[in-house]
């Protein structure tokens, strides 16, 4: 089922709005990469579609299941292991005890990190948390996957691999994702729908697609990247008086 | 840009037609070639990004420095008993004390006063904590009580429970009864203040998590509540059996006679009416051995665990 957002506006308050006639169509399956400046309520709208918060005004549509989630950083919890972090999330959904092992196990493996599950997060790199974090939202078994900004604290070297693992998970499990950072080559490397929200008050101004050429071919993805640097920019000078 | 190799001529000539550059964006396009080449690529990642393990040893500074410091503070009493400014029998000397300690374990009552005491501190700390965490848990999730009694409880930290010794010896007579009521009284501020200040510090994004994860209330609160807010919890339990074992010597100084038995207090109390100064300092170095063993053999594992599974105990002088 797609995710319908219309109309969509937030305000905290009386403060001016925060995201302002929001309007986006999600198919099932795909891999939508939110892209925007600081300050154009990306975060804010990833939460109202997680169920975090509620929107002001306008409606949405989400599957009735709820979303998984994967947070800037992994957020795991230091007092279990990175297994025992899968497990809580199969617990929580009402997997019984000896599935979720088995289960914890194929997610493990499915992040490569079969070898790991006995370690604390502090014991793990920042990928390596990150890849437990994603087997985590995975456990959640949700067809509608949530990402705010989940690699920007990241290392570059890291960075590059974690997107050919991010890449090749979606199309092993067919979730529909939505990405949100506010880096245009990973929007570009990612999404195959890229979509511009503008800032304060956020809305979304343009969307490119990006088809299965743009991800081999460096120049047809830079000249992407150009095209949507440039008119990300527009919007940041919009801002400058 | 390879400009400043060019030939003159050549960059006279870029310069000449501006109109033919194009500005070429970075771009990230896929860079392994497969599963299998990503697994390794994962792997080595890993290993370089890991630390090594590295094994512990047992570390003897832990076990001689303590005994070198008692070793000092006992030759210095001894030095200053030596001096002789005060008479024998007002400051008994360590030989005075340890002999004194030889005869009560020969009569049986040490036994009996450290069992009797520790046996007290130990069921009404007990009861304590059975109270307070659901008390406390409620009061640190619970907004509107925490704002009502927040205030009583920390202020009942701030009340000696000595206080409750008349009104429970009213209550409750000369019975273990009035001994546990100060016990309790004594122990509940600290530990439900201890695990609402390990809530407070929780980081707001777990209770996030909780909720995308599909936590109810009370999972929540179980859950990830309190195993998150352990530290500040243990530190609450930690100060609560101080406030239990002193409460208990506090009680049983006070409370002598009818069913109450024999306790460290009792013969602090004992040392007193004798005007026997051995019994007295017998008493008081029992009552802190006693301490420093709780400390040493039950909270100190238990918090050195907890805070190394957590990753918290990297470059701190424990």
């Amino acid at each position: 089922m797609p995710v319908v957002l219309e109309n969509l506006g937030k305000r905290f308050g009386d403060g001016a709005p925060v995201l302002d006639d929001v309007n986006a169509t999600i198919e099932q399956g795909e891999f939508v990469a939110l892209l925007g400046a600081s300050g154009c309520g990306k975060s804010t709208l990833l939460n109202i579609m997680a169920g975090l918060e509620a929107p002001t005004s306008g409606a949405l549509e989400v599957p009735s299941d709820g979303a998984a989630f994967m947070f800037q950083d992994s957020a795991l919890f230091p007092w279990l292991t990175a297994r025992e972090n899968i497990e809580l999330a199969l617990k929580l959904r009402g997997v019984g005890k000896a599935d979720r092992r088995v289960r914890a196990g194929e997610l493990l493996e499915l992040v490569h990190l079969g070898g790991a599950g006995d370690k604390r997060p502090h014991e793990l790199s920042g990928g390596m948390r990150q890849r437990v974090a994603l087997a985590r939202s995975l456990a959640q078994d949700r067809q509608l996957l949530l990402m705010d900004e989940p690699f920007a604290a990241l290392d570059a070297i890291t960075r590059d691999l974690l997107h050919d693992e991010l890449e090749r998970i979606w199309k092993e499990t067919g979730r529909t994702i939505v990405f949100v950072t506010h880096n245009v080559r990973e929007a570009v490397r990612l999404g195959q729908r890229v979509l511009l929200l503008s800032s304060r008050p956020g809305r979304v101004v343009q969307e490119w697609h990006v088809s299965e050429e743009h991800r081999t071919d460096a120049g047809l993805a830079g000249q992407l990247t150009g095209e949507i640097t440039a008119r990300l920019r527009e919007e940041i000078r919009r801002h400058a008086q | 840009m390879l400009s400043n190799q060019l030939p003159v001529a050549d960059a006279e000539a870029a310069a000449e037609a501006p109109a033919e550059t194009r500005k070429v964006h970075a771009a990230l396009t896929r860079s392994s070639t497969g599963k299998e080449d990503l697994r390794e690529l994962e792997a080595g990642l890993d290993s370089l990004q890991s630390d090594s393990i590295r094994k512990s040893r047992i570390d003897w500074s832990r076990i001689l420095l303590p005994l070198a410091a008692l070793a000092v503070l006992v030759i210095l009493w001894q030095l200053y008993v030596s001096l002789g400014f005060k008479r024998r029998d007002l400051v008994p000397g360590p030989l005075d004390v340890i002999g004194q300690v030889g005869t009560l374990w020969g009569e049986g009552k040490l036994q009996e006063a450290v069992w009797t005491s520790l046996q007290r501190g130990v069921v009404g700390f007990l009861i304590s904590v059975v109270v307070a965490t659901p008390v406390g848990l409620l009061l640190a999730q619970v907004a509107p009580l925490r704002r009502a009694f927040g205030p009583l409880i920390s202020g009942l930290q701030v009340l000696p429970s000595v206080a409750w010794v008349p009104a429970a010896i009213l209550w409750f007579g000369l019975t273990d009864a009035t001994v546990y009521f100060v016990v309790f009284m004594g122990a509940i501020p600290s530990i439900i203040n201890g695990l609402i200040s390990g809530v407070d510090q929780i980081p707001p994004q777990y209770r996030s998590v909780g909720k995308v994860l599909g936590a109810s209330r009370l999972q929540l609160a179980l859950q990830i509540i309190l195993p998150a807010a352990l530290p500040g919890y243990l530190g609450g339990l930690k100060q609560g059996w101080a406030f239990s074992w002193r409460s208990l010597m506090a009680a049983e100084i006070i409370a002598v006679g009818g069913t109450i038995g024999f306790g460290l207090g009792s013969m602090l109390n004992q040392g007193r009416d004798l005007s026997d100064m051995t019994i007295a300092m017998s008493a008081i170095l029992l009552i802190l051995a006693v301490g420093i063993l709780i400390e040493l053999l039950v909270f100190a594992p238990i918090e050195k665990r907890l805070l190394r599974r957590r990753g918290l105990l990297a470059g701190s002088t424990r």
